[in-house]
C-alpha cells in the first residue's frame, strides 16, 4: 500500500462522487461531501455490480446505488440497507496542496 | 418470547429478506420459513430478464449464497405450501396437514399471476412469475416462430424485448390505447412503447384478446376485432393478484392485499405481519393506504417488519423504485407518476434517452421516468424525496 495521486480537490463538487481506476486493478471511488470532506471506498456496490462513484446520489455521509437503492456508509464502508448485506472496502485519504492522495 | 418463534409464509424476497433483518437486528429466537416452490430462494426480477435471455445459462439467481443461508441459522423448508391459518391459535396448515404453531407470524407470500380464460391446460400459454415459468418459457424460445405477448406492462414488455433476442416474430397485444397510460400517462407511454417497434416487435393496441386458438396446443390468438394471430408461445402479462387465498378462512382483513398499519402490523391481531407485495399498507411518504409490487419494496418491507418485532424505530422512508430492463436499455421509475402529470418530457435523441419529470397540482415534483440514465434518475429520486417545487428542479430539460 502506497499514497497515490488520485484527483485534484477541485475535480469534486461538494456532495458529488467519482470513480478513479488509476490505483490498479481496484476501481475506487471518492466521494466529497457536502461539508467538505473526502472519502474514498471501493467503487463497486457490494450487492449487484454497479459504480458507486459514478452514478450514485450521496446523501451527507451516505452513497446510495442507482440500480437497486442499496446504501452505504462512507467512512466506515457499512452496509446500512437491503438489498446490501455486505460493507464497502474503504481506503484513507489525504489532502494536500489542493490534491486528493488515496492509501492504497 | 416463546421457543416457536417467527414463522414466515413465503420464501419470497420479503420473506427471505425479513430473516435476514431480523437476524441483522440481532434477532435469536427460532426463524422458520415455508416456500411453496420447491426451489431454494431465489431473486424475481431475472425471471423475465436473464433467465429467459439466449446468453445466459437460464439457471436461477440465488437469493443469498450457501454459505449466507448457513449464517441465517433458519428452518427453510421448500415445497411446503401454507393452505389455511388459525390466527387464534396461532396455527398455519400446510398441504401436507401439517401444523406450525407460531409467536410470531409474517405473511410474504407475494402475488399470483392473472391469466385468460382458455389459458389454462393449453400448452404453449404461459404466464411469468417462478422458476418453472421461467424454464418453460426458456425451453420453448429456440423453436419458436411466433410470438405473442399479452400485455404491453414490464412483464410483457421484458419476455417480448428476450423472444425478440431469441429471433422469433414477436407482437406485443395492449388493451390500452397506450401501453403504460393508466401507470405514466398517455405521452410517456407512447416514448416507451415506441421501443417495441424500434426493436422490430409489432405493437397492437387499443385491442382486446378474445380467445386462444388450438386443441391442446397453442396455434393462435383471436383479438376482438376478428383477427387471428399465429402464435406457437405465449406469455400473458396482465398484472397479479395478492395470494390470499390461503387466509380465506383465518378473519385477517384482506382487501386487494392484507391491510395493516405503517409498521406492516396486520390490523387487528397481535404480532401478525405482512411484508412485499402481498401487503396494503399507508406509506408514510404519502399516508394513503397502497399495495406495491416492487422488489426494493419488498426488501424495504423486509426492514420495517423486522424493526417492529424487534422494537427498533422504523427504518428511513423511501420513495417508491421500479426498474425495468427491456431491449437493452434500463426504464427506472422512482416516485407515484399517478400523483401528478407529465410537465416536463425530453425524447430520445443521439446523446441521450427518454426521460420525463411528473409534477402534482401544486407544482411538487413526484414522480420520475429516466431511461439510460442512472446519475439523472438519482438527481430526480432527491427532487421526490425533498418535494421540490418544479421551479427550483435542476433537472436538464
Amino acid at each position: 500500500m502506497e499514497w497515490r495521486l488520485a484527483c485534484g480537490v477541485d475535480d469534486l463538487e461538494p456532495g458529488t462522487s467519482m470513480t478513479w481506476k488509476g490505483a490498479g486493478e481496484e476501481p475506487i471511488a471518492i466521494y466529497r461531501t457536502e461539508d467538505g470532506e473526502f472519502y474514498a471506498t471501493h467503487d463497486v456496490c457490494t450487492h449487484d455490480r454497479w459504480s458507486l462513484g459514478e452514478d450514485s446520489d450521496l446523501e451527507g455521509a451516505e452513497i446510495v446505488c442507482p440500480l437497486h437503492m442499496a446504501r452505504f456508509d462512507i467512512r466506515t464502508g457499512a452496509a446500512l440497507c437491503l438489498p446490501a448485506t455486505i460493507g464497502l472496502k474503504t481506503y484513507e485519504v489525504q489532502v494536500e496542496d489542493g490534491k486528493i492522495y488515496v492509501q492504497c | 418470547m416463546s421457543a416457536m418463534g417467527i414463522l414466515i409464509v413465503g420464501a419470497s424476497i420479503a420473506g427471505v429478506r425479513t430473516a435476514q433483518s431480523l437476524r441483522k437486528s440481532g434477532f435469536a429466537d427460532p426463524v422458520t420459513i415455508v416456500g411453496a416452490e420447491p426451489y431454494l430462494p431465489y431473486d424475481k426480477p431475472p425471471v423475465s430478464k436473464d433467465m429467459i435471455l439466449p446468453e445466459t445459462d437460464g439457471a436461477p439467481v440465488p437469493l443469498l449464497g450457501a454459505e449466507e443461508l448457513d449464517a441465517l441459522g433458519v428452518d427453510l423448508r421448500v415445497g411446503v405450501r401454507a393452505v389455511a391459518l388459525d390466527p387464534v391459535a396461532r396455527v398455519v396448515v400446510t398441504d401436507t396437514g401439517e401444523e406450525l404453531g407460531y409467536d410470531i407470524l409474517v405473511i410474504a407470500t407475494g402475488v399470483s399471476p392473472r391469466t385468460l380464460p382458455g389459458a389454462e391446460g393449453l400448452i404453449g400459454v404461459h404466464t411469468m412469475r417462478t422458476v418453472e415459468d421461467a424454464l418453460a418459457v426458456r425451453a420453448a424460445l429456440p423453436a419458436a416462430r411466433h410470438v405473442v405477448a399479452i400485455g404491453a406492462g414490464f412483464i410483457g414488455a421484458e419476455f417480448a424485448s428476450a423472444a425478440r433476442s431469441h429471433g422469433a416474430d414477436v407482437t406485443v397485444v395492449e388493451a390500452q390505447p397506450v401501453p403504460l397510460a393508466h401507470l405514466l400517462g398517455a405521452r410517456v407511454g407512447a416514448l416507451l412503447g415506441g421501443l417495441h417497434e424500434a426493436n422490430g416487435v409489432t405493437l397492437l393496441t387499443g385491442t382486446q384478446v378474445e380467445r386462444f386458438e388450438g386443441t391442446g396446443r397453442v396455434t393462435g390468438v383471436t383479438l376482438a376485432d376478428g383477427r387471428t394471430l399465429p402464435a406457437d408461445l405465449v406469455v400473458v402479462g396482465v398484472g397479479a393478484t395478492p395470494a390470499t387465498g390461503w387466509l380465506a378462512t383465518s378473519g385477517l382483513p384482506v382487501d386487494d392485499g392484507v391491510v395493516c398499519d405503517e409498521r406492516l402490523r396486520v390490523r387487528g391481531f397481535d404480532g401478525v405481519y405482512a411484508a412485499g407485495d402481498v401487503a396494503r399498507w399507508p406509506h408514510p411518504m404519502y399516508g394513503v393506504e397502497m399495495r406495491i409490487e416492487h422488489w426494493t419494496n419488498a426488501n424495504e418491507h423486509a426492514e420495517i417488519v423486522a424493526a417492529a418485532v424487534t422494537g427498533a424505530p422504523a427504518p428511513r422512508v423511501r420513495p417508491p423504485y421500479v426498474w425495468s430492463d427491456q431491449y437493452g436499455h434500463r426504464i427506472q421509475i422512482v416516485g407515484r407518476p399517478g400523483l401528478g402529470r407529465a410537465v416536463r418530457v425530453r425524447t430520445a435523441a443521439d446523446d441521450h434517452q427518454a426521460a420525463a419529470v411528473y409534477a402534482d397540482e401544486d407544482g411538487t415534483v413526484v414522480a420520475a421516468v429516466v431511461v439510460d440514465d442512472p446519475r439523472l434518475l438519482m438527481r430526480l429520486r432527491r427532487a421526490v424525496i425533498a418535494r421540490t417545487p418544479l421551479d427550483a428542479l435542476d433537472a436538464p430539460f
